[in-house]
């Protein structure tokens, strides 16, 4: 719009200085995990020297360190496994249950879908106590088993929630058409909507599959050995040994565990807000 | 087409309810045994007294509550866990509706500044918060290095940024206001483009300056998105102990702690299951309330 | 009331491209009703929006009575502006839209019902004022929006298409009220739209754009009865302007004036014309075929006719234009010429 120009010269600057702000603010743990991942421990350890600075030489011993002392490897492949089964299971019940809810509902099909939603607001702080007597009754305590029967308890909810929206925005004369030409309607749902659907599934195994990586809770209650560990709790509790803590491994590990978590949810952060603005958002 | 739409009609009516309640009930009943079913487990070890590798269990009533009701660290537990929902919430309600403003128009490098911003909230909550304990750390802090630079602080004579209780709360407060920031500022930056050009447009036609179209017209459409943000917020601070304990372990003294962080220290750690039960159980009223709210916000945007 | 000037406006939106406003001059009449005319893409909504301040332009002046606005603010130019979608604040009421830009602007509280009661009685919609923006149908958001659009009482009205969003039934009566609303009020107003109906019905002169250069500044009857160049002539009329090459020249005329030759008493250039399409819209016929011999065999052209029910499908039979009624351009550069003697065979 039509302005002064010091007034738009003024305005510029201050949007760089806000969000130069915000983003130093945001990111710089991250910045300081990588720094921090390549220097040497008589740098790192040395008061007198500036952090910003490489004092020494930068080192891929943390890294290495990480890789062949630790069972970090392991812990990534023990993430992968659950997260790749937990998917599985989502999928398996959140698509036809959201696509029910989605087309034949009715007053049922909403309350219903409410009622999915709002299981998502419990939270695993609570459930977490009577769960571990459940799961040591099932013999699954120190099994990731554990956590691929429990996970879903918070992947299912949300997914049903995001994939009934998206279904609800494709036209039912789709089906419709496909009735007409013969399928029945769970021929038209596996033959017509899967097909089309596929970026809200995409979005859902993604999804998924990030919640997965990000939990704690009941990483940490369900799971006590080291080999079993997942990385969000591997991390945390078995690179500490003792009491000394190995930042220089600790800091390249947390980088390497977040970063492709971070690239994957960027990608697909619209259908994520889609789902949590329920709606709200038109 | 008559005959068609009959013959829809017809293979509608017939498979619909049966097709679908095959359809949703095994997700329905995966969510009725794992979620009701231990939801109401955990109100019954609450008036138990269930421990960590006891098999047998007796009721005793209302004794859990009366005895964590009556210690200090459950009253500084829910004080604490009020602190940092609220206060995180009000510093992202502020800081997170000012990025969104500057993320809105389009700029060169603003897909590498949203992933740099969302890196908080990305990562897995313990991972960064290790990050902010190294960064905390009582003596190689880097903010202390800063500090002690400028000469605020004389060496060795800086605060422990997770030692002293006061500050070990600031510290916490901190660390949910950075992981919460992202996640609210993508919600309103997704709440403002739906907000169609030629309102703010038409504002500014009408004489209204950036205050006014703010206060007066953009934010009072984006009630709805605030309030999902806002919700979502509170819940997510409320009900975390990753912080908590990886950052303090509830320290120093018990002075950090929370309602999960205590409820995992005394029913796990502790293995006094019946305890960590009951403590876990005062969450409910604020997330039947949050709920209550949730569904309005819902209802409302239905209605229009 | 003031009058809009612009001098040489240009706007370019990428560089290196044909911009989307070219080089425009124009200067309303006080009081005139000034319609932008032209299919989308023209530039006419872009002219619209600099005049407004909305947009900024790359070069040129404008100017809004007497004085150069180029670094004015919307709210500093005494502008009103409609939108194609009315922009109504959709949170606050009927009253409360009405009343914003008395309250943007520092108008003491106690003159807003005032004014806001003015506006609303003068469109008719003072039942309304307590309702949200929601719960109104198509026709009375426009009368909102012109409602909070003339309570400032502006120098110059800006539309920017308002009829398109609403029904076609509605809006011929939208526009009737349109049209009632400018004689009541007589402020300068400007009025985009694609609709060459819209513009011959409401504009006192219209103004035709297309890619972002104006055609043809004229009254209704100048750009419909002698239009600048092809392209004026075949937007405006529906069916569009029959056109056809003759050597260097382009041929044109009006359905209407493609008559069967009986019917035509005065000097008229002859045709055979063979009916391949009849359309009855209940008013008129629509009838469409081909010239058969001559220079222009094979020409696809159309009729418009108070009665066809002599002819038939594939029938061929004798039509005419009258002398008169013959326009002529040139064919390399689409601009209108004299008439001249031309041989049809």
């Amino acid at each position: 719009m039509a302005k002064g120009i010091s007034q738009r010269f003024w305005g510029k600057l201050v949007h760089l200085l806000v969000l130069a702000t915000f983003t130093i603010l945001l990111a710089f743990p991250f910045y300081w995990m990588l720094i921090t991942s390549f220097k040497q421990n008589l740098d790192l350890y040395t008061m007198e020297n500036n952090p910003f600075l490489f004092n020494a030489k930068p080192t891929l011993d943390h890294v290495k360190f990480l890789f062949t002392e630790t069972r970090f490897v392991r812990w990534l492949g023990n993430t992968a496994f659950v997260g790749v089964v937990v998917v599985a299971i989502t999928l398996l019940l959140a698509v036809p249950a959201a696509y029910s809810l989605a087309r034949l509902s009715g007053r049922w099909g909403e309350r219903l879908g409410i009622g999915i939603f709002l299981t998502y607001l419990v939270p695993p702080t609570l459930l977490f106590i009577p769960l571990s007597r459940v799961v040591a009754y099932l013999g699954l305590q120190d099994s990731l088993w554990a956590l691929i029967l429990v996970y879903p308890t918070f992947t299912v909810p949300f997914s049903i929630w995001l994939l009934m929206s998206f279904f609800k925005s494709i036209p039912k004369e789709l089906e419709d058409a496909a009735m007409v030409d013969g399928l029945t309607r769970f021929g038209a749902f596996v033959k017509l909507m899967i097909p089309i659907s596929v970026s809200g599934i995409l979005t859902v195994v993604i999804f998924t599959f990030t919640l997965v990586t990000q939990e704690f809770v009941y990483a940490l209650t369900f799971i006590s050995s080291e080999s079993n560990q997942m990385i969000g709790t591997g991390i945390p509790i078995f690179l500490v040994r003792g009491d000394v803590y190995y930042w220089g491994a600790l800091m390249a590990a947390c980088l390497i565990a977040s970063l492709p978590i971070a690239f994957m949810y960027n990608l697909f952060l619209d259908r994520f807000i889609a789902g949590f603005t329920v709606g709200a958002v038109k | 087409m008559a005959v068609v739409q009959s013959k829809i009609r017809s293979i509608s009516a017939a498979q619909s309810p049966l097709l679908g309640a095959t359809m949703f009930s095994p997700a329905i009943l995966y969510i009725l045994l794992l979620v009701g079913g231990p939801f109401f487990l955990a109100i019954f070890y609450a008036f138990s007294d269930a421990r960590i590798g006891n098999a047998e269990m007796h009721f005793v009533g209302l004794e859990n509550f009366r005895s964590i009701l009556q210690s200090p660290s459950f009253r500084i537990a829910i004080r604490n866990s009020f602190i940092f929902t609220i206060g995180s919430q009000i510093v992202v309600i502020v800081g997170s509706s000012i990025l969104a403003i500057s993320l809105e128009k389009p700029f060169r490098g603003r897909g590498l500044i949203r992933f740099l911003i969302l890196l908080p909230w990305v990562a897995p909550i313990a991972l960064g918060a290790i990050g902010w304990k190294w960064i905390l750390d009582s003596i190689y802090s880097v903010i202390t290095w800063v500090l002690v630079a400028v000469h605020i602080y004389k060496p060795f004579s800086a605060p422990m940024w997770l030692g002293e209780p006061r500050l070990a709360i600031a510290s916490v407060l901190l660390v949910h206001s950075w992981r919460l920031m992202p996640f609210s500022t993508v919600i309103l930056l997704a709440g403002r483009t739906a907000i169609p050009k030629d309102i703010p447009e038409a504002a500014a036609v009408d004489g209204a300056g950036f205050w006014r179209t703010e206060l007066q017209i953009v934010i009072p459409m984006m009630w709805s998105i605030i309030s999902v943000a806002v919700l979502f917020g509170l819940i997510f601070t409320f009900t975390d102990m990753t912080v908590v304990y990886i950052l303090t372990a509830g320290g120093p003294f018990d002075s950090t702690q929370t309602l999960p962080s205590l409820a995992f220290a005394l029913g796990i750690q502790g293995s006094d299951l019946a305890a960590g039960a009951a403590i876990s159980l005062f969450l409910v009223p604020l997330l039947v309330i949050i709920a209550y709210f949730m569904l309005r916000v819902a209802h409302r945007a239905e209605v229009n | 009331m003031a009058v809009v000037e612009t001098r040489d406006l240009t706007k370019v939106f990428k560089e290196g491209q044909l911009g989307a406003v070219n080089h425009v001059n124009l200067e309303t009449r006080e009081g005139e009703f000034l319609v932008f005319l032209g299919p989308s893409g023209s530039g006419k909504t872009t002219l619209l929006r600099m005049i407004a301040g909305l947009e900024t332009p790359t070069s040129g002046e404008i100017l809004i009575g007497g004085q150069v606005v180029n670094d004015l603010s919307p709210r500093e130019r005494r502008i009103a502006m409609v939108f194609q979608s009315y922009a109504l604040y959709p949170h606050l009421s009927v009253y409360k839209n009405i009343a914003f830009p008395l309250k943007a602007q520092n108008v003491k509280k106690e003159l807003h019902k005032e004014r806001v009661e003015w506006a609303a009685s003068l469109l008719g919609i003072a039942a309304l004022l307590d309702r949200k923006p929601r719960e109104l149908s198509g026709g009375e958001r426009q009368r909102v929006a012109l409602a909070r659009a003339i309570v400032r009482e502006p120098a110059v009205f800006l539309l920017d298409e308002p009829l398109s969003n609403l029904d076609a039934k509605l809006r011929a009566s939208a526009r009737e009220e349109l049209e009632r609303f400018h004689r009541r009020v007589g402020t300068t107003t400007i009025y985009v739209t694609h609709d060459q109906v819209e513009a011959m019905a409401m504009g006192d002169r219209v103004m035709v754009l297309n890619k972002g250069v104006v055609r043809q500044l004229g009254t209704p009857t100048d750009v419909y009865d002698n239009p600048a160049d092809t392209f004026v002539a075949t937007f405006l009329g529906s069916p569009p302007m029959n056109l056809a090459e003759l050597g260097d020249l382009i041929v044109g005329f009006r359905p209407e004036h493609f008559q069967p030759a009986p019917t035509i008493t005065d000097p008229a250039v002859p045709f055979r014309f063979k009916v391949e399409n009849i359309e009855y819209l209940g008013s008129e016929w629509i009838v469409s075929g081909t010239l058969v011999g001559g220079k222009l065999e094979g020409k696809k052209v159309f009729s418009r006719l108070s009665s066809a029910q002599n002819l038939q499908l594939g029938g061929m039979y004798d039509f005419a234009v009258p002398q008169s009624h013959l326009k002529f351009f040139d064919r390399s550069s689409e601009k209108r010429v004299e008439p001249r003697a031309v041989s049809w065979q």
